[in-house]
């Protein structure tokens, strides 16, 4: 599903990313660790399409649609309830029976209750189960997941391993963490960026 | 069906988003009226017809860009221009829905301004609001891909303004003859025209400015 030949990103003089080569299978489990500023996040980025490689060849054969993003930042609109913001996000991504799949990734994720709040006034666990309500939203098939349990509480951490466990059979995943223990029971690959 | 229910989505989450905010349309219809009052004062009493036209098409430019500088401003300040970027929807959507919110902030501003302007100088007459209608279309169609230029810089609030006014150089051209002209077709034409080739641009281009 994405095959990367020595991939590198530049800004300016500086290199963020030098000659990451990687493969990662339909239902493929790819950890990337690395230290701060390793450039695990641009690595993400430029499988996402959101940045452009400055060398090496990178091919994702998956639809723009069919990929889940989670970011460092939430991607939602703070003065949106999260009911709107996924229900704008359902309509972008045509997300089938929109309506009764946001209302069940709400109760999932235990925001229910909390549906009519604006996300601006959430914490920073609620927006990360927000964020992770959003990208789980149109059932993609390529998940990328930047440090997903930042923020989450016991419970969190639960629900998203709830979510990879049934998820993981079915997805390819790269998921880039600084907590590589958590998830060690799903990888089928390991990058180890310097 | 599908690109025009993207488009529907888009403008009508700027419009929730200024109804919770009111961050932008309040003070666009501030600056335009106090603009107005101030030139009201400014200029002597003896000054000409022409004179208080210019003066119009200044505050609404100005105003304008005022209401562009802020138009990217949730997306920039939350990251959900990446979210929107993603998303499977053709990406000329999302300038062509920021495009119709910014038309209606425009809109607005003027239903207060130009019965302002009628109060403080003089009548307003169909060719002056069918100058405004066609400059507007203009201004949100060239003015929102400018301004998502601009918000991926960080000298964002100088780049906007450097970019923007000399591409609004003919809708100020078009609009104020319209306004003052005896013949204003030709230069309501001027305007049309504009608006037709900047649209066809704006959009073929919107992509390249919002991915890398």
């Amino acid at each position: 599903m994405i095959r990367a030949r020595s991939l590198e990103k530049r800004y300016g003089d500086k290199r963020i990313l030098r000659g990451v080569t990687l493969d990662v299978a339909a239902d493929g489990f790819l950890l990337v660790t690395g230290p701060n500023g390793s450039g695990k996040t641009t690595l993400l980025r430029l499988i996402a399409g959101l940045a452009a490689p400055s060398r090496g060849q990178l091919d994702v054969s998956v639809a723009r649609g069919r990929i889940g993003y989670l970011g460092h930042e939430p991607l939602v609109y703070r003065e949106l309830t999260a009911l709107e913001n996924l229900d704008l996000y359902g309509r972008l991504y045509r997300v089938q029976e929109r309506r009764e799949r946001t209302g069940m990734l709400l109760e999932r994720f235990g925001l229910w209750d909390a549906r009519h709040a604006r996300a601006g006034s959430f914490s920073r666990g609620m927006m990360q189960r927000l964020a992770l309500c959003r990208v789980l939203l149109h059932e993609p098939r390529l998940l990328l997941l930047d440090e997903p349990y930042s923020g989450l509480d016991t419970e969190g951490v639960q629900l998203l391993d709830r979510e990879l466990a049934e998820r993981a059979p079915g997805a390819a995943f790269v998921v880039a963490t600084h907590e590589p223990e958590r998830l060690e029971q799903f990888a089928s690959a390991r990058l180890a960026l310097a | 069906m599908t690109y025009l229910a993207d488009v529907g989505a888009l403008a009508r989450k700027d419009l929730l988003l200024e109804l919770r905010a009111r961050d932008t349309l309040p003070a666009m219809l501030l600056f335009v009226v106090s603009t107005l009052v101030v030139f009201h004062f400014v200029l002597p009493a003896e000054a000409t017809d022409l004179a208080a036209t210019g003066l119009l098409w200044v505050a609404l430019l100005f105003t304008a860009l005022l209401g562009l500088s802020r138009s990217f401003a949730a997306e920039r300040e939350q990251g959900v221009i990446d979210g929107l970027v993603l998303a499977p929807s053709d990406r000329s959507a999302i300038w062509l829905g920021k495009t119709l919110s910014i038309l209606a902030f425009l809109g607005l501003a003027e239903v207060i301004a130009l019965p302002a302007y009628a109060l403080f100088f003089r009548p307003v007459d169909a060719a002056l609001v069918a100058g405004v209608v066609l400059a507007d279309l203009g201004i949100a169609a060239v003015g929102t891909l400018l301004a998502a230029m601009a918000t991926a810089s960080r000298a964002r609030e100088l780049l906007l303004p450097l970019v923007f006014l000399p591409l609004a150089i003919p809708i100020v051209v078009g609009g104020v003859g319209a306004s003052v002209s005896g013949e204003p077709g030709r230069y309501l034409g001027l305007l049309g025209l504009y608006d037709v080739l900047f649209a066809i641009i704006c959009c073929a281009s919107f992509e390249y400015v919002v991915t890398e």
